[in-house]
């Protein structure tokens, strides 16, 4: 009985010291300078161009991901033109972005459509910006948060079978009229967790954006990489309100999951 | 239906297409890129001694940090999965925290934590080391993002165990601690083990947490991401490139090895 004590005792300090005091001293911080001091730092130009940067990509990123992971990962389970030896290859190559550093991630764009790369000097010559400009931006962000939908839904595709769905097309349903009703309603709570995923990862994503965008004020730079560079400016309490901004969305997004999860298991 | 056929046809292609130019492409083009210049030049940019001991830096800290979460992974796992208390379902909730958080913020944290002017920096001075822009603060920036990974590795195999061999063993009056480790421990080593390889592979790739609080000194405190950053900012992508491709294959060996793992046992 002490033993089980001591154990929950344990887990509790390692929560509360490694879980939360961090995220009260970013709150802390944020209020160095007051209300007023959390409010200039949140409402300087720069910060708010930023902030406007990251919401754009969260709705371009979240949109593009979603069509495509889901029909991806429709694809993956079951369609029979794919054999089932490339069904396997792909599968694994689903997962490779989780393998990948941001930084690394960010590089592979660069090499390939920057300023120096064949393809990259063609758009160049043809007026189109891709490396340090938001298309940039978007295709990293696209690449480290590919799986996530993806192997949210996969899974729950795989236990459901596709007896219902050749049931519907038997009866003469139309492909799309087979998706919507009989598809979707049960994979509709993992595209919803899927969907918070990417948006917390995008909002969230840093090195991969920083090495494309080359963080240009009031330009490229968002949310993340305006804290790195208060940081590295010295200014902290202003950095500590735009974290607080965004641990504030993590937080409320991590709270929106642990919902979606009881919808999903109810 | 003729149409139909045209339609399906088109989307398939559409998304194998976008699958292809997204993920597969760019992966072959760093591999191609850092090889252009010939295996050589290619050694030459791994064996360069500041891009070899950045390396080494980041293996070693990754080691220690994923040793560490382990150790407070099994630990964490076991009390949220066996024991029923007040304030389990909230700690079982903020596991997820470190994945939801930015990087950039996690760094700002321990930056903010540890930093010269907080209790533990000066606690830490008067001792006589420091840890902000060391190791020590590094180790803490890797075992902070790699958390959960142990964790939600453990938990479900722990919820899984039969609960008759752990009775069995009581009954033929195992003490508490020889059920632990003959019974129990067993059955949780797959988990400990595919969700410490996790961490050890993201660990190795960070970057936003620990650029903000390692020294970044360079041969000294500075990681493998952040010496290929800098070699980006400083217009050397074929160094870049090299180190990246030696990460890369050390994380997709490590990933392989994780669903080998995983399919060997559901396959049983």
């Amino acid at each position: 009985m002490t033993m089980r004590r001591l154990w929950i005792g344990l887990t509790f300090v390692l929560f509360g010291l490694l879980l939360g005091v961090p995220v009260v001293r970013i709150a802390i911080g944020a209020f160095d300078g007051g209300v007023q001091g959390f409010i200039d730092g949140v409402g300087r130009p720069e910060a708010l161009h930023a902030l406007m940067m990251t919401g754009i990509i969260v709705v371009i990123v979240t949109a593009v991901n979603t069509v495509f992971g889901v029909m991806l990962a429709l694809y993956l389970v079951r369609a029979n033109w794919l054999g089932p030896q490339l069904k396997r290859l792909l599968n694994s190559v689903v997962d490779l972005p989780f393998a990948v550093s941001p930084i690394i991630g960010g590089l592979m764009i660069v090499l390939l459509l920057g300023p120096d790369a064949a393809l990259g000097a063609l758009l160049n010559k043809a007026g189109i910006d891709i490396v340090y400009a938001l298309p940039g931006m978007v295709i990293a962000t696209l690449f480290v948060t590919f799986p996530l939908i993806i192997r949210e839904v996969m899974p729950v595709l795989q236990e459901i079978g596709a007896s219902q769905e050749e049931a519907a097309h038997m009866l003469g349903a139309y492909p799309w009229t087979t998706f919507w009703r009989v598809t979707w309603p049960s994979i509709r709570w993992s595209v919803v967790y899927g969907v918070v995923l990417t948006v917390a990862r995008t909002l969230g994503e840093f090195g991969a954006v920083l090495v494309v965008s080359g963080n240009i004020l009031f330009k490229t730079q968002t949310a993340t990489t305006l804290v790195y560079q208060d940081v590295e400016n010295f200014n902290v309490t202003a950095a500590n309100s735009v974290a607080l901004v965004l641990a504030a969305c993590s937080v409320g997004l991590l709270l929106f999951m642990e919902w979606v999860k009881s919808r999903k298991e109810s | 239906m003729l149409r139909s056929r045209w339609w399906s046809w088109g989307f398939r292609s559409a998304v194998m297409l976008y699958f292809v130019l997204l993920i597969v492409f760019p992966i072959l083009g760093i591999y191609g890129q850092s090889f252009s210049d010939g295996w050589a030049s290619f050694v030459d940019n791994l064996t360069e001694p500041l891009a070899w001991k950045a390396v080494m830096l980041t293996v070693k800290l990754a080691i220690i940090a994923t040793i560490v979460n382990m150790a407070i992974g099994t630990m964490a796992g076991w009390v949220l999965t066996r024991y029923r208390f007040p304030g389990r379902k909230l700690l079982n909730s903020m596991v997820d925290l470190p994945f939801a958080l930015p990087t950039a913020v996690v760094g700002l944290m321990i930056l903010l934590l540890l930093g010269p002017r907080s209790a533990v920096g000066q606690w830490a001075d008067s001792l006589g080391f420091t840890i902000l822009f060391h190791e020590p603060a590094i180790v803490v920036a890797m075992v902070f993002v790699t958390f959960p990974f142990v964790i939600r590795a453990v938990q479900p195999l722990l919820e899984e165990i039969d609960a008759s061999e752990e009775e069995a063993a009581y009954t033929m009056g195992a003490t508490k601690a020889k059920t632990f480790f003959r019974i129990i421990l067993p059955n949780m080593l797959p988990g400990i083990l595919s969700g410490a390889m996790l961490a050890f592979s993201r660990a190795l790739a960070e970057f936003g947490a620990v650029v903000l609080v390692a020294g970044n000194i360079p041969g000294r405190t500075q990681v493998a991401s952040v010496y290929i950053f800098g070699q980006i900012e400083s217009d050397h992508p074929a160094a870049a490139a090299a180190v990246s491709v030696l990460l890369l294959t050390f994380s997709f060996l490590i990933l392989w090895l994780v669903n080998y793992v995983q399919t060997r046992r559901t396959a049983r």
